[in-house]
């Protein structure tokens, strides 16, 4: 059409300019939808806690003793932690398929869709307050585990490390569920949808070592992705051996951050342009 | 009257007229839009003039939204092309973004926060200054009327404050085009009268054009320059709400007799008026205009007859919908008056 060419010549505004304020302000509305309605925040910080609480007090004793090599309830503190904090990276992902499912059937979001903004502000936003959510309950569980009788031997790198490993994890994890929020119909299936994500460390090394499990179970717990991440989060919190975990761990939150970011973007699209 | 025009005739006519002084802010042409096998949309023109309100009246399931979310750029076209203050809606939809502002159907407010934190979330997306974003809230609040509950969460909102608070975000950006898309539908009476104030006071303040979508003919008559009717995808009918109500049969004045001679005296007068015989009463044909009242009561009174009561009906929504929406079964619709129309766009 050539109407378009002779439009008038005021050019517009390059809408990409405006990707990191607008993201910006869309995370701003997140956190103060967090801060006003701390009860997702704090379901995703009681169930990684009630966990720690259940296999270090109920559990761990005789899981300690099972472990090997004469372990107590507080070896077994040590071999656990790493897997609840694991637990802890995962469990945004419930509170931010349910916050961006809730804004896409709500008429804020056409809204948004008639301004000239950022598309992809409206996703990051809520990506980034996930990644700061999570952040907050990551310090939390770790603080809990502190008191309670975890003892890592890392070093300030190794802690950085495992940080940055975490935050990763809860990026790919956050653009995964995005993407499960913004597919499903209604506020309930977006939230049933990452419940299966979150579960899959406990078919890991989260919580017992996989060699203790029968052979079709240990055959998966090996080659899932969240056992390479907890070995290698034991590795640089307690010096146990990462091996070829580490590059193993990376590749995966590589995946899950590109499955999930791709797949974000696809269901946005053919929202957009129905 | 003619009744062999195809209505959409007159539509077509009115878009391709001649261009006015005034520059045309949107600009339609064959719009089409299905879903799968349902036709939403079939062929609609469109030409609105800067600074006026155009009501796109129909009933539910007509393609009033369909076409806001195509003209607002939230969904395309499957055919036909659209410019909004001379930008295509497609290919220059950023542009099209700057210049518009869209009040939906349902309140689209973030019933998380609060109306203030609301009106400064727009600000920040239009990225306006921090102080101005404060003062344009400020300013924004108190001429809606929202001073009071500003720090109040938005969920706790009447529906009324909610449509408010709608429109009050739209207007944060300044836009120059306006899309409304029933904004008074499950008001209360009170609620609605608000909004039409606000509503016209847009324009004749600041002279934006606003595009209007409503069920309701009062609302279309009460705030709209001109009226586009819709049916079925199709606009059936199009002009000012006096021209639609001229079209529509269901004005009429009711004239009771003492007795059937006055009846039948005055029937032979008034040709085209329906005999009530049971009612001793004859209905006539009328705008409700007071000329033609006084039209009507001359005629009565050349011909000596004493007429006992007299009651105006003006056509209403059923009205229109059920002549101008055509069931296949509703009497046959005269198209309006294609002369008129472009006369009074001459004129302008």
């Amino acid at each position: 059409m050539s109407t378009a060419t002779l439009a008038p010549a005021k050019p517009a505004k390059p809408t990409r300019s405006y990707a990191l304020r607008d993201s910006l302000t869309m995370l701003r509305r997140n956190i103060k939808h967090m801060q006003r309605y701390p009860s997702m925040t704090i379901s995703i910080l009681v169930m990684p806690l009630l966990m720690l609480l259940l296999f270090v007090y109920v559990f761990g004793g005789a899981l300690g003793a099972g472990i090997g090599a004469g372990g107590d309830r507080g070896d077994y503190i040590n071999y656990l932690v790493p897997g609840i904090i694991l637990m802890a990276a995962t469990s945004g992902a419930v509170a931010t398929a349910v916050s961006v499912c809730t804004d896409m059937t709500e008429g804020i979001v056409n809204r948004f869709r008639t301004m000239s903004i950022s598309r992809g502000s409206i996703l990051t936003g809520h990506v980034m307050g996930s990644v700061l959510q999570v952040a907050a309950v990551l310090v939390l569980v770790t603080g809990v585990s502190l008191a309670i009788g975890f003892r890592p031997d890392a070093s300030v790198v190794e802690w950085a490390a495992a940080a940055g490993l975490l935050l990763f994890l809860a990026f790919g994890m956050a653009w995964l569920s995005a993407a499960m929020g913004m597919g499903a119909k209604t506020v309930e299936s977006a939230s049933n949808a990452p419940l299966p994500l979150t579960f899959l460390p406990f078919l890991g090394s989260a919580v017992v070592p996989p060699e203790s499990m029968p052979t079709a179970l240990r055959w998966f717990a090996e080659y899932q992705p969240f056992t390479p991440i907890n070995e290698t989060l034991r590795g640089l919190l307690l010096g146990t051996d990462i091996g070829n975990a580490g590059w193993i761990a990376l590749a995966w939150c590589t995946a899950l951050a590109a499955l999930g970011y791709f797949w974000s973007r696809a269901v946005f699209n053919r929202e957009v342009t129905r | 009257m003619s009744t062999t025009n195809h209505p959409t005739h007159a539509a077509t006519a009115a878009a391709t007229a001649a261009p006015g002084t005034r520059s045309t802010a949107i600009s339609a042409t064959g719009l089409r839009k299905s879903y799968g096998d349902k036709v939403v949309l079939d062929g609609i023109d469109l030409r609105i003039p800067e600074g006026t309100i155009f009501a796109l009246l129909g009933p539910n399931g007509a393609g009033k939204t369909t076409t806001v979310e195509i003209l607002s750029t939230l969904i395309t076209a499957d055919a036909g092309d659209a410019l909004i203050a001379g930008h295509d809606v497609k290919a220059d939809a950023d542009s099209v973004r700057t210049l518009i502002g869209v009040t939906g159907q349902f309140a689209a407010v973030d019933g998380l926060l609060t109306a203030e934190e609301n009106l400064l979330l727009m600000a920040d997306l239009y990225h306006l200054s921090r102080s101005e974003g404060r003062r344009r809230t400020a300013e924004l609040l108190e001429r809606f009327d929202l001073t009071e509950a500003a720090r109040k969460n938005v969920a706790t909102f009447s529906g009324g404050m909610r449509r408010k608070l709608d429109l009050a975000m739209t207007l944060v950006g300044r836009p120059r085009i306006i899309f409304l898309d029933e904004p008074t539908t499950g008001l209360d009476p009170r609620s609605r009268r608000d909004m039409w104030e606000l509503i016209r006071d847009l324009v004749t303040e600041q002279g934006v054009t606003i595009f209007l979508t409503t069920q309701y003919l009062e609302e279309a008559d009460h705030l709209a320059d001109r009226i586009a009717v819709l049916d079925h995808g199709k606009l059936v009918a199009e002009g000012t709400a006096e021209e639609l109500k001229r079209l529509i049969p269901g004005g009429h004045v009711r004239v009771r007799f003492a007795d059937e001679a006055h009846l039948a005296t005055a029937a032979a007068v008034f040709g085209i008026a329906t005999r009530d015989d049971e009612a001793l009463a004859l209905q006539i044909p009328s705008d409700g205009s007071v000329t033609n009242l006084r039209a009507i009561l001359d005629a009565l009174d050349g011909t000596g007859v004493q007429a006992e009561s007299l009651t105006v009906h003006t056509p209403d929504l059923d009205d229109v919908f059920l002549t101008l929406t055509g069931k296949q079964n509703a009497p046959t619709v005269p198209a309006p008056s294609t002369a008129t129309a472009t006369q009074k766009e001459s004129t302008r």
